[in-house]
């Protein structure tokens, strides 16, 4: 194989192993942005996947089983939301509740809806652009599906939306000072519903990103950890779409990399090199501590009457 | 003290022991609708499971079995949570003490049980414990929230002992990855003849009994719940913070050691790659459930025992996937938080404004 081939097969890897995490950590990034933790990133994937994979499984129809993993995961987000903003539950614990619940679900799902075994689900086609494709290397940009267009215009759209639009500057006041946001007539839970949801959409995508484009099956607990690397990911990337995605691109590429060496067939065990990406996160936030500011208010319920 | 005030006592102290039960009804209410969705009997399915795991001698022990990594996990959890702290690594800490009580079990031979099997266990608290400091120092001394770390560490923990039994621990011809058995001096021993069930489970009710002791009249056990209510009140009282943090994330990980090492010395024998079926999550479960009261954890691991034990009888008998106690599971830590969260709003009624 000629290095250019290997260098374009290899990015090409990365992206794919992007999407995912990075549809899941700019969703995390608006909700901890409103100041709600989200450990639930996890199960909102794999609520999507399912979802997704339940969909495609039994119509066939891509952009439907797509947009109704969107609206399964909106749908656990705003369970998010309402234990955390309504109710006030720990975010951790609920958190937690939404991981543990989703795996459950799901599993269960899983064996009633796909008890013949695993099954092929139709793939999401690429979508390659003309002309730009054929560029070397670079190319591989221009050979991918709609969602992977679709996370390059979130990009820009999320940045321009939390920094330069009214939304986002009310977002950012709920997540920074709630009392000081609502005393300016902002509703901090109204923000932070939509947030959440907007995350639970988001995490929906990336679930479907994984079942639909990834694998094309459904397997129990197939998020694997994704929505974990996602949440240390943002964190790594302080809470920006643009370094956070590049964060995602850094674990996306040391997947991508350790599938290549198990590839190779090198004489390295593979559990030591599946490691790599979890070890890669946990120095990416050792290396980064103390110099990651949270939102202020982050994980901490906003009752209006105890202002 | 009116007889009002020790009604509302009394009352509080209802409500807190009646909402967890309620959460577990309701959970195990909504399993019975999944059930019925899979066209399966719930009144057949829940029978079935609970006449297995207590009422058949060997449903019994494999209920017992089952019991104690939950317990020795949850205890783990629940230490942290006592300061605060959110230990979601107890899975790898369980493998890490596995591996720990094994590479002791196997370093010796000749030593009397009295000595090399409490060396064992040593050997498993310690490999938790370190595994569980890990995320300890990144939080004091850099700042990272343990929730985030100790999440990492497990699938590095996984991976890690997978590798092991793998390579350097598998044992000689072995047709799948596992280690050398242990030395029997080593082994935890069966109390239920024919059975599995092992003496790891006192092991479990005397550290609950010791914790619960801790907390009720020690110094040690009050600056940890000091720190739990509010480090910083707790910092101008004069407490070392930071080391208590430290110490107690430590203990927490061993705890949940502990757990690994029961499997494995008193269970398999051996170390397995994915030996834990994810004890360390459903501990964060029951520690929540059992509101941080060493105590009740026994309550709570027993009856999550029981629905991991019946659920495989279940699914012989009544068709319904063993898959739905995560699901049942899962649904009881939300209600669980639900009823947490009404009853704060019950307790402080919203002041007229």
């Amino acid at each position: 194989m000629s290095s250019i081939d290997f260098l374009t097969d290899f990015l090409s890897a990365c992206l794919r192993l992007t999407v995912p995490l990075a549809f899941a950590a700019i969703g995390g990034l608006l909700s901890e942005r409103s100041g709600v933790l989200n450990i639930g990133l996890e199960g909102l994937i794999l609520t999507g996947a399912f979802a997704s994979a339940a969909v495609a499984f039994s119509t066939q129809q891509v952009w439907l089983a797509i947009a109704i993993a969107c609206c399964a995961g909106a749908l656990m987000g705003w369970i998010h939301a309402y234990l955390c903003v309504s109710l006030n539950v720990n975010q951790l614990v609920s958190g937690l509740a939404i991981n543990l619940t989703a795996a459950g679900l799901t599993t269960y799902g899983a064996r009633l809806l796909f008890n013949t075994g695993t099954v092929a689900l139709p793939p999401l086609s690429s979508l390659p652009i003309p002309v730009l494709q054929h560029l070397t290397i670079l190319g591989v940009f221009f050979q991918q599906d709609l969602l992977f267009y679709l996370l390059l215009l979130l990009l820009p759209a999320s940045t321009y939306g939390l920094f330069h639009t009214q939304w986002g500057l009310s977002l950012r006041a709920v997540g920074n000072a709630p009392k000081a946001a609502d005393t300016a007539g902002v509703s901090v839970a109204r923000i932070r519903y939509v947030s959440v949801i907007l995350c639970g959409a988001l995490c929906g995508l990336a679930g479907a990103y994984l079942a639909l484009v990834h694998v094309q099956f459904f397997a129990e607990n197939m998020s694997a950890g994704k929505g974990f690397i996602a949440l240390a990911a943002l964190i790594f990337g302080r809470w920006h779409p643009v370094t956070t995605t590049l964060a995602c691109l850094l674990f996306g590429a040391t997947e991508a990399l350790q599938l290549r060496i198990q590839a190779f067939g090198l004489n390295i065990p593979y559990q030591l090199l599946a490691m790599l990406p979890y070890i890669t996160a946990l120095f990416a936030l050792a290396g980064l501590a103390g110099k990651a500011t949270p939102p202020a208010a982050l994980g901490l319920p906003y009752a209006k009457e105890k202002r | 003290m009116t007889i009002a005030y020790r009604q509302a006592v009394l009352k509080s102290g209802l409500r807190a022991a009646l909402s967890p039960l309620i959460a577990v009804a309701a959970a195990l209410t909504v399993g019975a609708l999944l059930m019925l969705l899979a066209g399966a009997s719930p009144i057949a399915a829940y029978s079935a499971l609970f006449r297995q795991a207590l009422t058949t001698y060997f449903g019994f022990a494999d209920t017992l079995t089952k019991t104690t990594p939950l317990l020795l996990a949850s205890l783990g959890v629940l230490v942290a949570l006592r300061a605060g702290q959110f230990n979601l690594g107890a899975e790898g800490q369980i493998y890490m003490g596995g591996l720990g009580s094994l590479l002791v079990g196997l370093a010796f031979s000749d030593l009397p049980m009295v000595i090399h099997l409490p060396l064992a266990l040593l050997g498993g608290f310690a490999f938790g414990a370190a595994w569980g400091a890990i995320a300890g120092y990144l939080k004091v001394a850099r700042g990272l929230n343990e929730v985030l770390t100790t999440l990492l560490l497990n699938y590095i923990a996984q991976y890690l002992i997978s590798y092991l039994v793998n390579g350097p621990l598998k044992a000689a011809n072995a047709p799948s990855p596992f280690s050398e058995l242990v030395a029997p001096s080593a082994y935890l021993p069966t109390i239920l003849g024919k059975t599995q069930a092992h003496a790891g489970i006192f092991l479990g009710i005397a550290l609950s009994t010791l914790l619960t002791l801790a907390f009720a009249i020690t110094a040690w056990g009050y600056r940890v719940d000091a720190v739990g209510q509010n480090p910083v009140a707790a910092r101008y009282a004069g407490i070392p913070v930071n080391r208590t943090i430290l110490q107690v994330i430590a203990l927490s990980g061993g705890l949940a050691g502990l757990a690994g090492s029961s499997e494995v010395l008193g269970l398999k024998r051996r170390l397995f790659e994915n030996f834990s079926p994810g004890y360390g999550f459903d501990a964060l479960a029951i520690a929540l459930l059992s509101r941080g009261n060493p105590a009740v954890v026994i309550l709570t691991s027993f009856f999550f025992g029981m629905l991991r034990s019946g659920a495989n009888v279940m699914q012989r008998s009544a068709s319904v996937p063993v898959s739905i106690i995560y699901a049942i599971q899962g649904l009881t830590v939300l209600f669980v938080a639900i009823s947490l969260a009404l009853e704060q709003q019950v307790q402080s009624p919203k002041p007229d404004s």
